[in-house]
């Protein structure tokens, strides 16, 4: 009872400094340009994302067959009806892309968000503790990476059926093992290093060093593998919606617009050109401020 | 005057594999037998070349890492064998300071956090409490309170040196286990440190052991003096007696190459001949024999027992046969066990 009082009252003192911590980042993070570029850009796409209904309401899915291949506005023949043309089935290119962008950061983010989550945890257990259970784990790790990706996917999609929360869960766990790997060869060579050692000297519980001593340290490379494996996932989910096994058609994704325009490369660019175009920037905003992210959450690397 | 700590035997084997396919199994002999007390309020001193397990012995007594038999008791209560309620008892009362003052403190961590930090494990007073003793132990270590907000890497090392020692202090333990504490400093700064940590141990009241391969720090600070050899304690005695009258050779060869800030001093250095022996494969006999200038016959063959040569001397050597035998106490007997076998006999 009362360990369970005092790991709350000492989880509460220790949230303080960690919030006038988070503020000093952000103000770091103000301070550099790239950063403030990628997160003001990453900003504007969530922004735009949840709010564009209110400004374009079409609907995403409405055929006209009339008006099919109709190029942009600025082109020959394209009209302010539809700003960014349309597909081959004569819909509307600009809100497909808007409602695609929900399903791509929503499937990026929280994909990645699961995989961390499992990645980082097992990681850290894997190369503080070492022994059996690091053995156990990164044997487990071998396993999923010898498994390919797409055939695990497939298995699991194929048993669960496909939906935006099964991709999540399926794309989320194949990609564990990057984190898990990496984080493991950063916390053997931290776990080492003398304050680790002074910090169990004055007689720190392990599950305390970990958290304290031993994240803190290795959380940085997590958050900028973290914004490389985003765009790996959008990606990702381009392509099993190609296959068919992503969201369920006729919801539009970016990846699928990709897959369905490159029929048409030759005579419609802007089917494949403006989705390829919307997923470099967005992961583009999300690595410029991750990589800000890094160096102001290092003390080390501030005011440098 | 008591005994705070007392080291009974300790051997600490490490085990590596070699040969072939790794098949055979070896140990290093990192520390093999070594026995020694520390008073309360006194400073024990362990020198000896880098990798004759001095530093080995001062993680093993703070159980950083586990000897692999022997006896440590801190004030009669073995701690090898203590259970997890003890321990926590045990590390309030013992400290460590490291040597690498750049390594042994958490970069991501503020100063406040990083002296705070044995008061958080230990559940000591409120934050508030918290705040006030580290800003009156930063301020008693030569620091001010407006560092506490800065990261470790705004300091020199000299300042971090402080730091740690203000870590150290801040639960008032009574023993404090010092791993090289100046030698990654500036010889400037190494003298300011020293002063502080023997100022602060005046003050506080606790005791030092003290691990450095620099003989001049070593005389300085210490009341008693260790010198190590291959894992083995070679010669014991009191500061003054040891720096006064070395006896074993290894201890005169050490001393020979201290430097001495008088240009008109004229003496005989002795250079000892080829590198520390393996410690997987320690020589068999006196451990020092190959190397040792003034090595006999008997020295290859039998290990040398220790003797006492004066008060509170003893040596561990050939060439020394007059003084009695001596043989540690085992701890919590107030009686020299007899009988005991000679496998270590080189133990203090």
């Amino acid at each position: 009872m009362s360990a369970i009082h005092d790991t709350q009252a000492s989880l509460l003192e220790i949230a303080a400094p960690r919030l006038r911590f988070m503020a000093e980042t952000l103000r770091e993070v103000a301070r550099r340009p790239s950063a403030l570029i990628g997160g003001a850009m990453i900003a504007m796409v969530l922004i735009v994302s949840l709010s564009f209904p209110l400004f374009y309401s079409v609907d995403p899915l409405e055929q006209d067959l009339m008006a099919r291949f109709t190029p942009p506005v600025w082109q020959d023949g394209g009209s302010w009806h539809y700003p960014l043309g349309t597909d081959n089935l004569g819909r509307d290119v600009l809100v497909r892309l808007l409602y695609g962008s929900r399903v791509s950061l929503l499937v990026g983010f929280s994909a990645v968000l699961v995989a961390e989550l499992a990645g980082i945890l097992l990681g850290l257990f894997s190369g503080y503790y070492g022994g059996k259970l690091d053995s156990l784990i990164m044997r487990v790790a071998d396993i999923f990476m010898a498994y390919p990706f797409m055939l695990l996917t497939i298995s699991v999609i194929a048993v669960l059926g496909s939906s935006i929360f099964n991709l999540i869960l399926v794309l989320g766990l194949s990609d564990w093992v990057t984190y898990a790997r990496t984080i493991r060869g950063s916390v053997l060579s931290l776990k080492k290093k003398e304050f680790v050692e002074a910090s169990r000297a004055i007689g720190t519980p392990h599950r305390v060093i970990i958290f304290r001593h031993i994240l803190p340290n290795v959380f940085s490379p997590m958050l900028v593998l973290g914004t490389l494996r985003v765009a790996n996932i959008i990606i990702w989910e381009s392509g099993l919606s190609f296959l068919g096994m992503g969201v369920p058609p006729p919801m539009p994704t970016w990846g699928r617009m990709l897959a369905e325009g490159r029929l048409y490369i030759t005579d419609a660019w802007w089917l494949v050109t403006l989705p390829g175009l919307a997923i470099m920037v967005t992961i583009l905003s999300i690595n410029l401020l991750g990589d800000g992210l890094r160096d102001a959450l290092d003390p080390r690397l501030r005011n440098v | 005057m008591a005994e705070l700590l007392e080291v009974y035997n300790m051997v600490k084997h490490f085990p590596v594999r070699r040969g072939l396919m790794r098949s055979r199994r070896e140990y290093v002999h990192a520390v093999d037998g070594i026995s020694f007390s520390v008073d309360s309020e006194q400073t024990m001193g362990l020198v000896g070349e880098s990798g004759c397990g001095k530093s080995t012995a001062g993680r093993a007594i703070l159980r950083l890492i586990r000897p692999t038999s022997g006896e440590v008791r801190f004030k009669g209560e073995n701690l090898l064998t203590m259970d997890a309620g003890q321990e926590r008892q045990m590390r309030r009362q013992m400290q460590m300071i490291f040597q690498d003052p750049f390594g042994s403190l958490n970069p991501r961590l503020t100063v406040e956090r990083i002296v705070e930090e044995p008061l958080l494990t230990h559940r000591e007073g409120n934050g508030r409490e918290r705040r006030e003793r580290v800003a009156d132990i930063l301020r008693i270590v030569g620091l001010l309170p407006e560092h506490m907000k800065r990261f470790p890497h705004e300091f020199s090392g000299g300042q971090r040196q402080r730091i740690m020692i203000a870590r150290a202090l801040v639960l008032q333990p009574e023993l404090i286990i010092c791993d090289e504490p100046v030698s990654a400093l500036d010889v400037s700064v190494q003298a300011q440190i020293i002063n502080l940590m023997v100022r602060l141990q005046r003050e506080f009241r606790f005791s030092y052991i003290i691990i450095s391969h620099d003989l001049s720090v070593i005389r300085y600070v210490s009341h008693k003096v260790a010198v190590m050899y291959l894992g083995q304690i070679v010669e014991m005695a009191p500061a003054a007696t040891l720096y006064a009258t070395p006896r074993h050779p290894y201890t005169l060869a050490l001393l020979s190459a201290v430097p001495m800030p008088d240009p008109r001093y004229k003496r005989q250095r002795i250079i000892l001949s080829g590198d520390v022996p393996s410690p997987i494969n320690p020589p068999a006999g006196c451990r020092f024999h190959p190397r040792c200038p003034r090595r006999m016959d008997v020295c290859e063959q039998t290990a040398p027992i220790m003797r006492e040569v004066g008060r509170q001397h003893v040596v561990a050597c050939h060439l020394y046969t007059d003084g009695p035998e001596w043989r540690p106490v085992p701890p919590g007997k107030p009686i020299k066990a007899a009988g005991r076998s000679g496998a270590s006999a080189a133990g203090i």
